[in-house]
């Protein structure tokens, strides 16, 4: 026996009419509330001034800006290698994804953006995509803690700190990667690093399914997300969201398809789409997401030029000695090397006047970078587009007619980090 | 409809308000000469020509030129996966150019934002405050002539009020400073 049942999902304005028309005769004094900067559930210091009816938010104003280090002006006085660092430390919950957002960003101002070396495209993609299970993981796992399932943050915590663990062994540090260099890489990567890669997916994968087994059809966890924070195709898109929380209201873009970088064509994963746009379908496109993430490692590892080992001396470097850095050995024993060094460091890379945007499909969303050049190896102005920040910008819109206690499960759901938002 | 054929709808819409679209690294830009028509521009590249997604807005000052300012609109259109790039000047005395707000809402935070910054106003954006610095902050730190360091203010409680403890520090270069000893403020003479 199947029954159907019509369900009626209602906007957030009509919500709010309704709610104050409920609640007509004991409508009383609206209450303000300050929820911020440090509060567990704001994932950072995001503050939000709410407006309250009883328990029913009639106005939400999100207040950002509490962790602002003035990046983009840091960039106009330094040079491009010299910011490297500095993205370490925008979505520090995927440093690795935004090394290398960035130094496509100023190698597409060079022009050398689709001449990099096929090893050093394939570690990349895998950093972009370890980073992204890693942030999804996170993401996923304050959001359940937010909403009361503790458990779900300790196993995921565990995957994390694996993912940590060859973030180290790549770059020899967790968080503060620095990994990408312009043109290239810091290193290759060590000759077991691929095998690592292989068990971890491996183990991953069993914790993934533990993961979802206690949420997916957790009766609490679906009730608390379904049907709230709805947002449609067409706001999605005024509001200019990306990443899951575009494709979590049903828009199939994605920049790694529809503007395919690195060596994405080569590699075969499909887009996880939303019905609904509500906080379980973020959910559930995340939950995909990391499952493609790991379809794509899989693929990686067996297609990687050189192989695990690098038995065949696959470069990761362009051999251009006006972009990436000479070795060692070189730089000692001629000439030309040593000036090349001395050039690329005192001076930072040469790139030609103009101005690139680069839009590069972070785990929070579209990370911009967009380089105005006058020439010489400092940029003029770089703005830093930030997923973060844009994606924040819905919640005046989200939030009215919702009750106190689901501000954190948006909250969850929409996923941002305030150092990439605040920059 | 790609890239190029839009700024060429653009161009025939608009005639002389708009210059001739380049070209580099495959991104498409054009210019518009007078920045008082962006809205229209903005609303008939929404309308018409499908760019329903903007991306991000931005802003550049050409400190010691005229127009000081360039505003930079970067538009995509979902359906047709192309992207545009429109650019508009923008002078120091004027400093206010119209809302693109009632297009794309995601307009809202990224005037704020350079509003914030550099102190471009926009004219018919409902809620124009102060984004990442704090209300009642008194300069525009990313224009040129903010000192990297920042600057004291005489406000009193305004958080700390001394410069950062960023100049002469390690790594800051500054931009076009000659050659690399006049660049590198770690580098002191011996007779100091």
């Amino acid at each position: 026996m199947s029954s159907v049942q019509e369900i009626e999902i209602r906007d957030s304005a009509a919500r709010a009419a309704q709610a104050a028309d409920e609640l007509q005769d004991v409508q009383g004094e609206r209450m303000v509330l300050n929820m911020g900067p440090s509060h567990p559930a704001t994932h950072g210091v995001l503050r939000i001034v709410l407006e309250l009816d009883g328990e029913v938010i009639t106005k939400a104003d999100p207040d950002v800006g509490y962790l602002h280090r003035g990046d983009e002006k840091i960039a106009e006085n330094m040079t491009y290698t010299q910011f490297i660092p500095y993205t370490d430390r925008l979505d520090y919950l995927a440093p690795l994804a935004n090394n290398v957002a960035y130094t496509l960003a100023v190698e597409k101002l060079l022009g050398v953006h689709d001449k990099l070396t096929p090893r050093c495209q394939y570690i990349r993609v895998m950093c972009c995509e370890l980073a992204r299970i890693s942030a999804h993981l996170l993401g996923l796992g304050a959001f359940a803690m937010d909403t009361g399932a503790v458990t779900v943050f300790l196993l995921t915590f565990t995957e994390r700190e694996k993912i940590y663990n060859l973030a180290e062994a790549a770059s020899g540090a967790r968080l503060t990667t620095s990994y990408t260099r312009i043109g290239g890489l810091l290193r290759d990567v060590p000759p077991n690093w691929c095998d690592q890669v292989r068990q971890f997916l491996k183990e991953f994968a069993v914790a993934l399914a533990e993961a979802e087994t206690l949420l997916t059809r957790n009766r609490i966890w679906v009730d608390r997300l379904r049907d709230l924070g709805v947002v449609s195709k067409e706001m999605a898109i005024d509001y200019g969201l990306s990443g899951p929380n575009l494709r979590g209201s049903g828009v199939e873009y994605d920049l790694r398809k529809n503007q395919p970088y690195l060596c994405y064509k080569d590699l075969q994963f499909d887009i996880p789409v939303g019905s609904v746009g509500d906080c379980y379908d973020r959910y559930l496109v995340r939950m995909e997401e990391m499952r493609q993430s790991m379809r794509i490692l899989a693929q990686c590892v067996d297609k990687i030029p050189g192989g695990g080992a690098n038995a065949s001396k696959e470069p990761v470097n362009i051999p251009d000695g006006k972009i990436t850095l000479p070795s060692k050995q070189k730089v000692l024993s001629s000439m030309e090397e040593l000036i090349h060094q001395f050039m690329l460091v005192t001076e930072g890379v040469n790139c030609p006047p103009g101005e690139v945007y680069f839009g590069h499909e972070n785990p929070k969303g579209e990370l911009g970078f967009y380089i105005n050049s006058r020439g010489g190896g400092v940029p003029y102005r770089l703005k830093i587009r930030a997923p973060s920040f844009v994606n924040l910008s819905i919640l005046g819109e989200l939030m009215p007619g919702c009750m106190i206690s689901d501000v954190p499960v948006i909250l969850g759901s929409l996923d941002f980090v305030m150092g990439e938002s605040d920059r | 409809m790609t890239a190029l054929e839009s700024a060429n709808q653009l161009k025939a819409k608009f005639g002389d308000l708009v210059t001739e679209p380049t070209e580099f690294r495959g991104e498409i830009s054009l210019g518009l000469t007078d920045a008082e028509k962006i809205f229209e521009v903005a609303g008939f590249a929404k309308q018409t020509l499908g760019f329903d997604f903007l991306v991000d807005i931005t802003s550049v000052d050409n400190y010691g030129e005229d127009p000081r300012w360039t505003v930079v609109y970067h538009l995509r259109s979902m359906t047709a996966n192309t992207e545009l790039r429109i650019k508009t000047n923008v002078s120091e005395e004027k400093s206010e150019l119209p809302s693109v707000l009632p297009v794309w809402r995601s307009a809202n935070w990224h005037e704020r934002e350079i509003y914030d910054m550099m102190g471009i106003r926009f004219s018919g954006h409902p809620d124009l405050r102060r984004i990442l610095m704090w209300e009642g902050y008194p300069y525009y730190p990313l224009r040129k002539d903010f000192p990297l360091a920042g600057k004291p203010t005489d406000l009193p409680n305004v958080a700390f009020t001394k410069p950062a403890p960023l100049e002469g520090g390690p790594f800051v270069t500054v931009a076009g400073g000659g050659d690399s000893i006049g660049r590198e403020p770690r580098v002191r003479n011996p007779e100091e």
